[in-house]
């Protein structure tokens, strides 16, 4: 850990001010940074804590969804009533994550944020591009079992961690930013994160010193929803592979389909063509598979990770079975 | 005489340590005291060719960076030695680099943050070298070590096997592989030295005061009389804590250094290469029977990691000398030197990975035989000690199967894999035997009235968290006929009485009767009349011809029962019970707790436990609790540990046996039985992940 200067504005405005000086970096829940800092991953030399700033709040929006203040705890969202009811998928998600102590201190928008969990990227004696651009990847040829099979590169196969975030994906999400001249701008969730390509060392599209200031939900979509998180022990692990679905069938066809997958690729992985092919498809075990194949047509394996093409196949099939039978 | 000994008293210890009063190693604090931070390798092998320290050294707070360039002298490394923990362990030595993560500098500063900070920014440049990590492609190098940590011979004979093999009319050939392995303890290992007129205290987080003491001492060449080794409260030690690390020694260096108490603390990421790890082992397997499961033969061959720099052979076939009757037997023990950090025991050293093979090719047997396991080992129960040919001084291992079958309820199980579903999951049951040597050391102890009515109990002995504490206090309190709250227990300090401290099981037997001598003696005093105030007297206990005339061993059975997702293969236990006779049980509560933590311990060796090795860098990529995955309380529903009544009169004068490592030994085996049980999948590479249960889901459904 380097040493490091902090302050705690308590208003956006100053926070946004705060930020712009060089090697400033913003800190919520700090339940990943503070981790990254010790171990001198991260090395920022100011810190702006937000954590008192008004963006707290869970509030309906006109169109009927929801808005969701940045530093909701992911305990709160996920015992929200309406997140509960209406987006059920995203309250799963969120309790499939971290434990009970890190929910309680990590909010949305910092889930959001998390770095990836890529054993080379936390350790500075080994290479990683992402860390250090340039340096090489050592997960390409050593260690990568929980790696990426979709949209990777040969610079980067990491994997975005979240959970919430896989379910926001599901969900078409739109995340609302302050930039540093004062506007406010929404961007997709899907555009918020960014495949490696040769710049692993961005996570996501924001621009220096740009703020998260909320999530937001469209209004709940019609049909199912779920998310299912396969992982190497019954909690506290993040996933190799998750689906979260919502589908919506009537009279035995699939009148919409939603999925995102995690564990697979550097952010929330929308498998698009599965979506297309699900919509209008008969409701039963040949559309799943198909879509399940569908969605790993394009995925490239490692040595370690060969076992999560078949595995996203089982489980894309299997939830949106489930989904559809109301199982 | 009331009956203290054996009674589930709480932990005496349990208040102080659930309220904070209890001081770990890095919770204790000195007046000036500064704070070391270490730098460690980031090579596998070779040299350090400069170590630029000049912007860690202008940082203010800064107080000393200490390298091999500028480190005192110190007392060399031996490679031999009768006590492998006692042995001096010289730091920052020389420029050579034997394992990634091998300390190379130390910097102290006014603050933990500070030390951290400059540490970071020391530039160490290496010249590498070319070093062998790989376990899979040494057996070329492998040797014989010629025998193991307790003494026995890395080889054992008897009958002709390769003939009863080749005749056998149902036989099992398997390969299994366990991996790198780390303690993973709460506490990361933490030493606070400081010096007075000349003499050195260390407090620290140990196992054993006394090799610690020895080791200080003889490092930093110093009188015995001019060392003090404190160690009172230790949270979790499972082996890694055998050992004197770099943060005593470099603390005791650095303090004399700056003539001022200094403190280091290994963060979790550094305890991966640091301290030690239990072995990687490859292990072959063979059992030869007649049709009726009579085995004619057993053969249990193992190779295991060894560091270049430090040897340890791994005992892993050693109970199997023991476990069954066949008249025809070998056993072969084989290290292989390899350019990483340190092996050593961990929690049930030998049994805990050598019981995951032998329980399983069991298992494989009893299903080529279409026999019920557990009938099986009933059927292959042996009348005295197999090889050593002595009578056992006691071995329950047939009760402890039977009563366990009866409380599981074994007769539900299916024979016959994929059988048993609930909903989206594949159910299976699966059992293995639990043995584990059992050793009396020597001790001394002292007991000291403080009046008539209150004792003292010194002992350098620790308590790792066992309840070495509570055990003490009940011998002493019953043997003297005190309230237990009227004994005091001082362990930890290494001007009390010599212990062998706490490993191998034999901690709370060891002093106990060292213990139960002292107070005899003293009751003894009283009676002919000396006066209670202030009378003291040390006992001790030596290991008499009993451990030579009988094979002693504690035993038990584990019984699983697991789902498999269907879908996924997600392996998630249901229940587990393990059933022990370990002779008389001093304390159940604390012997209970021992046991399902080392069942625990078993599940996590079985399906998660494994200590990734990048065989590119030779170090381990998985460097916190994050990546080491150990169980978590929702892997752990339903847990429970039964022990049998017994006292082995040949053990020691309390007739009781360890119980610290008997719950881990086998119950991996037990996972592993029912995962096979449940779907088919007979995964014989550990862990037993997803990804290795999957082919055997997707052959099921076509």
């Amino acid at each position: 850990m380097r040493a490091f200067t902090y302050e705690r504005p308590a208003d956006v405005a100053s926070a946004m001010k705060a930020a712009s000086q060089p090697g400033a970096s913003f800190i919520a829940g700090g339940t990943n940074l503070l981790d990254l800092m010790k171990i001198d991953v991260e090395q920022p030399t100011h810190l702006v804590d937000i954590s008192r700033l008004p963006l707290r709040e869970v509030g309906e929006t006109a169109d009927g969804g929801l808005r969701i203040g940045a530093l909701v705890s992911n305990t709160d969202l996920a015992a929200d009533q309406r997140v509960r009811q209406r987006y059920p998928v995203l309250a799963m998600a969120l309790l499939n994550g971290a434990s009970g102590q890190l929910r309680n201190q990590a909010t949305a928008a910092g889930n959001l944020l998390q770095r990836t969990r890529c054993p080379y990227f936390y350790d500075v004696a080994m290479p990683c591009n992402k860390r250090q651009p340039g340096s090489g990847c050592a997960a390409l040829a050593g260690f990568n079992r929980m790696h990426a099979i979709l949209g990777a590169s040969q610079a980067c196969i990491a994997v975005h961690p979240s959970d919430m975030a896989v379910a926001m994906a599901a969900l078409r999400a739109e995340i609302e930013v302050q930039t540093p001249a004062g506007l406010s701008r929404k961007v997709p969730i899907a555009e918020l994160h960014r495949l490696p390509g040769q710049n692993p060392e961005r996570d996501t599209t924001l621009a220096r010193g740009e703020l998260i200031t909320a999530i937001l939900l469209p209004p709940p979509p019609a049909g199912r929803q779920t998310y299912r998180k396969v992982r190497d022990r019954a909690s506290y692990a993040f996933a190799l592979v998750s689906v979260a679905a919502i589908v919506d069938t009537a009279d035995g066809k699939i009148r919409d389909a939603r999925l995102a997958l995690g564990g697979v690729a550097h952010k929330p992985w929308v498998p698009k063509e599965a979506e297309r092919e699900l919509v209008g498809a008969a409701a039963d075990a040949g559309s799943y598979e198909a879509a399940a194949r569908a969605a790993t047509r394009e995925a490239r394996t490692y040595p370690h990770n060969e076992f999560k093409v078949p595995l996203t196949e089982r489980l894309v099939a299997r939830t949106l079975s489930d989904l559809a039978t109301g199982g | 005489m009331a009956q203290v000994i054996g009674q589930a008293i709480d932990r005496i210890d349990g208040r102080a340590k659930v309220t904070g009063a209890a001081a770990y190693a890095a919770d204790n604090r000195a007046e000036r005291m500064a704070f070391g931070s270490i730098v460690t390798a980031t090579i596998a092998c070779g040299h350090v060719t400069s170590i630029d320290a000049n912007a860690a050294r202008r940082m203010p707070g800064v107080l000393l960076v200490m390298t091999h360039g500028n480190a005192p002298k110190q007392a060399p490394f031996q490679a031999k030695a009768d006590d492998r923990h006692a042995r001096p362990k010289p730091q920052l030595a020389s420029d050579k680099v034997e394992y990634f993560g091998q300390p190379v500098a130390l910097v102290v500063a006014e603050t933990a943050e500070t030390a951290r900070a400059a540490a970071s920014a020391i530039v160490v440049t290496y010249e590498k070298a070319e070093g062998a990590f790989v376990l899979e492609s040494a057996s070329g190098a492998a040797y014989n070590p010629g025998k193991g940590p307790t003494g026995a011979p890395s080889d054992s004979k008897l009958g002709d096997f390769d003939k009863a093999f080749a005749d056998a009319s149902v036989k099992i050939d398997a390969i299994y592989k366990t991996p790198y392995q780390a303690h993973a303890m709460m506490e990361p290992h933490a030493s606070l030295a400081s010096w007075q007129d000349g003499k050195l205290t260390v407090t620290s987080s140990l196992q054993l005061v006394e090799s610690a003491h020895k080791s200080i001492a003889d490092t930093l060449k110093l009188e015995p009389d001019k060392v003090e080794v404190i160690s009172e409260y230790v949270g979790g030690g499972f082996g890694g804590k055998l050992p004197v690390f770099g943060d005593a020694i470099l603390a005791a260096l650095a303090a004399r250094e700056l003539n001022r108490p200094v403190r280091v603390a290994l963060t979790r990421q550094q305890m991966f290469h640091v301290t030690t790890h239990r072995p990687a082992s490859i292990q072959r397997v063979r059992l030869g029977a007649e049709r009726d499961g009579t085995l004619s033969a057993i053969a249990h061959q193992s190779l295991a990691q060894s560091a270049r720099a430090d040897e340890f052979a791994e005992p892993i076939v050693f109970s199997t000398r023991s476990l069954y009757a066949a008249p025809n037997r070998m056993t072969s023990q084989r290290i292989a030197a390899l350019d990483l950090p340190v092996a050593d025991s961990m929690r049930a050293p030998g049994e805990a990975i050598g019981l995951l093979a032998v329980e399983q090719a069991m298992d494989e047997l009893a299903v080529r035989l279409d026999m019920d396991p557990l009938e099986l080992r009933l059927r292959n129960e042996p009348k005295e000690d197999p090889e050593k040919k002595v009578p056992f001084s006691t071995r329950a291992l047939v009760p402890c199967l039977q009563e366990g079958a009866r409380r599981f309820g074994w007769d539900k199980r299916q024979a016959r894999p994929g059988q048993v579903r609930d909903g989206n999951w594949l159910l299976g049951m699966g059992v293995a035997a639990a043995i584990r040597g059992n050793f009396l050391r020597e001790a001394e102890a002292r007991v000291t009235m403080e009046s008539e009515r209150h004792a003292v109990v010194e002992m350098d002995m620790t308590d790792i968290g066992t309840g070495s504490y509570t055990v003490f206090a009940q011998i002493a309190a019953e043997l003297l006929d005190l309230p237990v709250e009227n004994i005091k227990v001082k362990l930890g300090h290494s001007s009390y009485p010599d212990t062998p401290g706490s490993g191998g099981s034999f901690g709370a037997s060891s002093c106990g009767a060292a213990l139960h001598d002292a107070c005899t003696k003293l009751k003894a005093k009283l009676a002919k009349g000396e006066g209670a105030q202030g009378l003291s007297v040390t006992g001790s206990v030596k290991p008499g011809d009993d451990y030579k005339r009988y094979s002693q061993y504690a035993y038990g059975a584990h019984f699983a029962e697991v789902g498999i997702e269907q879908t996924t293969g997600e392996v998630r236990l249901r229940r587990m019970l393990g059933v022990f006779a370990a002779g008389r049980i001093l304390n159940p509560k604390t012997a209970h707790s021992q046991l399902i933590g080392g069942m625990i311990w078993g599940l996590g060796s079985a399906l998660h436990e494994d200590a990734v090795l990048d065989p590119r860098l030779g170090a381990f990529v998985t460097q916190d609790l994050v990546h080491y995955h150990v169980p978590v309380h929702a892997d752990v529903p339903q847990v429970e540990a039964v022990l049998l009544d017994e006292f082995d009169a040949h053990a020691n004068v309390l007739g009781s046996k360890g119980v610290g490592e008997l719950g881990i030994c086998g119950a991996g085996a037990a996972v592993a039985n029912a995962v096979y049980n449940a779907c088919g999948a007979r995964v014989r590479d550990y862990p037993i992940t997803l990804d290795k249960v999957l082919p055997a889901l997707t052959r099921r459904q076509g």
